[in-house]
């Protein structure tokens, strides 16, 4: 990715802390944190009112016990919002080394790396990204980031914000993400316009975009289309050890969306995501993903096709190294007649990590004529790490079809020999084949991401 | 100086005797075919020659310019100029051939190639080759033909130009055209670019088209008999009994 010039980060970095922002932000949660941010965000007086009821919720909600160990999550050692003004006493030197050199591996710039890496909360933006926000005012796209939209588009933002995609009752994490979310996008496409060019979180990293309860909400309507990219290959530290964030899209009749993720946070961190997209008539949704980072990930993009013929593609990709947890999967709901679906889930587990394939796939009564096909690919480049594989598929009419094929295996030693053969080295031999194993999703992403997809997974192969 | 020097050598596979004391030595420029019934060990030569894990040396030496490369890994050997062709090449899905082939030559010189330099040069390679460009996209070997496969390898050989290669059934499951095709990418670098060559077949069919100047007869883990392209010839006529009685 491509960056403009900005102040060098040792600038920024050396500015002198002023005492009255030594950082102190509060750990836990309790309803006056809640009111602090709302009030911090200078939020209209529903939010807040949606904030608190959904603090009740996360009160009441157990701890899922399916999946991964999440016991050792401790609700009063985390820190729930970070002020503004809390990102200026943190320093360089606090940032992992680990971090840094991977930074550095990927010849992230300077500017961006102090983003990256939590120190400021806002980054420059770049010229190409004001033309571009011309372009899309004419059309009347929004895209602007979640505070903004709360206070500017009321309207949309009550009818859609966790209400009929993810209420805050859904889980646990949903329900915490609606008492603190903070940060995140909005996206409104109006009826049939196709925006071409991907709009991408990269282009606003200098509003409040991202975070660790960032909320996306994407509207697209009948017959309009988005490609919305989010996220960034390279690292990301967090001050806190949780992230959850929440997606919300609807796409309207007619209308294809496009959600592509790869995320990174640092393997300190529990990510616990909620992604859920619902599909109205004839409808297409997308969702192409990359989990690297966290310590242990949940995350199970989620397409209900509501409307007949509407349909839903997954495409994901997770790497599980050293002391990383991957729960990863989809989840698609086909309620209507002649939907359809196809997932693929591939995952690397190295080091020991684990990686776990968790799907559902539902053919709903009145589903006639509905079809659905999951593909699950493991690849183990030791014996140290594990792999499993959970897809549950539930068939309500036999007027359909379900095709679900998984493939559990150890990097085959005789394709090493093969390429070994042509002077290949072994470590290099194994990055190729785990290259060629991504590469159906590679394909998929945007050129700048795939390159540094690739190119990370290089760096964990190593294990640097 | 020989180019490759077999002595004594003996080799396992998981405990199994496989090769039992066998010498060959083949010198720069050669071309040798090394003939025999199956089972006979032609295959488990070329895997050890090359440095199949699987493949233990457990008496006797491979020398390489005169220097012993038993104790060198797979990739050091092709490295220092040794190819294997094989006779089930593998398929790696998602990598495409041109891609692979830039990362061997990158391996070989040890620096990186600039892509658009290395696809001119390889897109005039595989049109000399009569190989259609389309081929460079696909993922390596897979969904391929028999003919493509070991077309493939040809191409890989001439992209990499080794100096020594052995060849392990190189004709197995090729038509009459494909045969004449994946030949004459053969004699074309021995020719031109004075490779040396250990050819394994069953038949006799592929040395009317590659010519060599020895031919040796494997039985049991051991040459049993060596002459000159006669012998080939003597050998399809009569067949493996013959040298077995002798």
């Amino acid at each position: 990715m491509s960056t403009s010039p900005v102040e060098p980060v040792e600038n920024v970095l050396e500015q002198p802390v002023d005492s009255k922002y030594v950082f102190r932000s509060k750990k836990g949660l309790n309803e006056d944190i809640i009111k602090e941010i709302s009030s911090r965000k200078q939020e209209p007086s529903w939010m807040l009112e949606k904030r608190l009821a959904s603090y009740e919720i996360f009160k009441k909600k157990p701890i899922p016990k399916w999946g991964p160990d999440l016991s050792a999550l401790n609700f009063d050692e985390i820190i729930f919002y970070i002020r503004p003004e809390d990102y200026k006493s943190m320093k360089w030197e606090d940032v992992p080394d680990a971090i840094k050199k991977t930074y550095d591996a990927l010849g992230i710039p300077e500017a961006e790396k102090k983003y990256l890496a939590g120190l400021v909360a806002q980054y420059e933006s770049e010229a190409v990204y004001t033309n571009l926000k011309k372009a899309w005012d004419s059309k009347g796209v929004i895209f602007t980031d979640m505070d903004s939209a709360v206070k500017e588009h009321p309207g949309l933002v009550k009818e859609y914000f966790m209400t009929k995609c993810v209420p805050a009752a859904d889980n646990k994490f949903s329900a915490l993400h609606g008492a603190v979310w903070s940060g995140g996008s909005f996206v409104y496409v109006p009826k049939g316009v196709k925006v071409d060019i991907p709009l991408q979180t990269y282009f606003r990293m200098n509003t409040k975009s991202s975070g660790q309860f960032e909320h996306t909400l994407i509207i697209v309507e009948p017959g309009a289309e988005v490609h919305y990219i989010e996220g960034c290959t390279a690292p990301r530290y967090s001050i806190s050890s949780l992230h959850s964030a929440v997606v919300e899209i609807f796409v309207k009749e007619g209308a294809r969306a496009r959600y592509t993720t790869i995320q990174n946070w640092s393997t300190d961190v529990y990510n616990l995501n909620t992604k859920r997209s619902i599909v109205y008539e004839n409808g297409i949704m997308e969702w192409v993903g990359g989990s690297m980072g966290s310590g242990v990930t949940m995350l199970y993009p989620a397409s209900i096709l509501r409307g007949r013929g509407a349909r839903a593609e997954h495409l994901n990709i997770a790497f599980a190294g050293k002391g990383q947890y991957k729960d990863t999967g989809a989840k698609v709901i086909l309620a209507a007649p002649d939907t359809s679906a196809s997932i693929i889930s591939k995952s690397i587990s190295k080091d020991g990590g684990k990686s776990v394939y968790r799907g559902l796939v539902r053919i709903g009564s009145n589903a006639t004529g509905a079809k659905a096909h999951v593909e699950c690919q493991s690849l183990m480049l030791d014996d140290k790490s594990s792999v499993d594989t959970i897809p549950i598929i539930e068939q309500f009419t036999p007027q359909s079809s379900v095709g679900h094929e998984a493939t559990v295996g150890k990097i085959d030693e005789e394709q090493l020999f093969y390429l070994m053969s042509r002077g290949i080295s072994r470590d290099d031999a194994v990055a190729l084949v785990v290259r060629g194993f991504i590469e159906p999703i590679a394909k998929e992403l945007p050129m700048g991401y795939a390159v540094e997809l690739n190119r990370l997974i290089q760096l964990e192969m190593k294990g640097a | 100086m020989s180019l490759l020097e077999i002595k004594n050598l003996h080799v396992e596979i998981e405990g199994k005797k496989i090769i039992k004391g066998l010498d060959l030595t083949i010198n720069p420029f050669e071309v040798h075919a090394l003939m025999g019934p199956n089972g006979s060990g032609k295959s488990t030569l070329s895997y050890t020659i090359m440095g199949h894990p699987k493949y233990k040396v457990t008496d006797g030496d491979i020398l390489y310019n005169g220097e012993s490369i038993i104790n060198l890994g797979v990739d050091e050997r092709a490295r220092k100029g040794i190819f294997l062709g094989f006779q089930y090449p593998m398929e790696v899905s998602g990598v495409s051939v041109e891609n692979f082939l830039r990362t061997a030559v990158e391996a070989k010189e040890q620096k990186d190639v600039p892509i658009l330099a290395f696809h001119k040069a390889l897109n005039k390679r595989v049109e000399a080759m009569s190989i259609p460009r389309s081929f460079l996209d696909r993922y390596l070997n897979e969904g391929f033909s028999g003919g493509e496969k070991k077309r493939n390898e040809i191409l890989q050989m001439a992209v990499l130009l080794p100096k020594f290669a052995v060849l392990d059934e190189i004709d197995s499951g090729l038509d009459i055209d494909a045969l004449r095709l994946v030949s004459e990418g053969i004699n074309k670098l021995i020719r031109e670019d004075r490779l040396s060559l250990l050819l394994i077949t069953h038949y006799q069919r592929i040395l009317d088209y590659i010519k060599p100047q020895f031919v040796h007869i494997m039985v049991d883990g051991k040459v049993v008999k060596s002459g000159g392209y006669e012998l080939a010839q003597q050998l399809d006529k009569m067949g493996y009994e013959w040298v077995k009685e002798e």
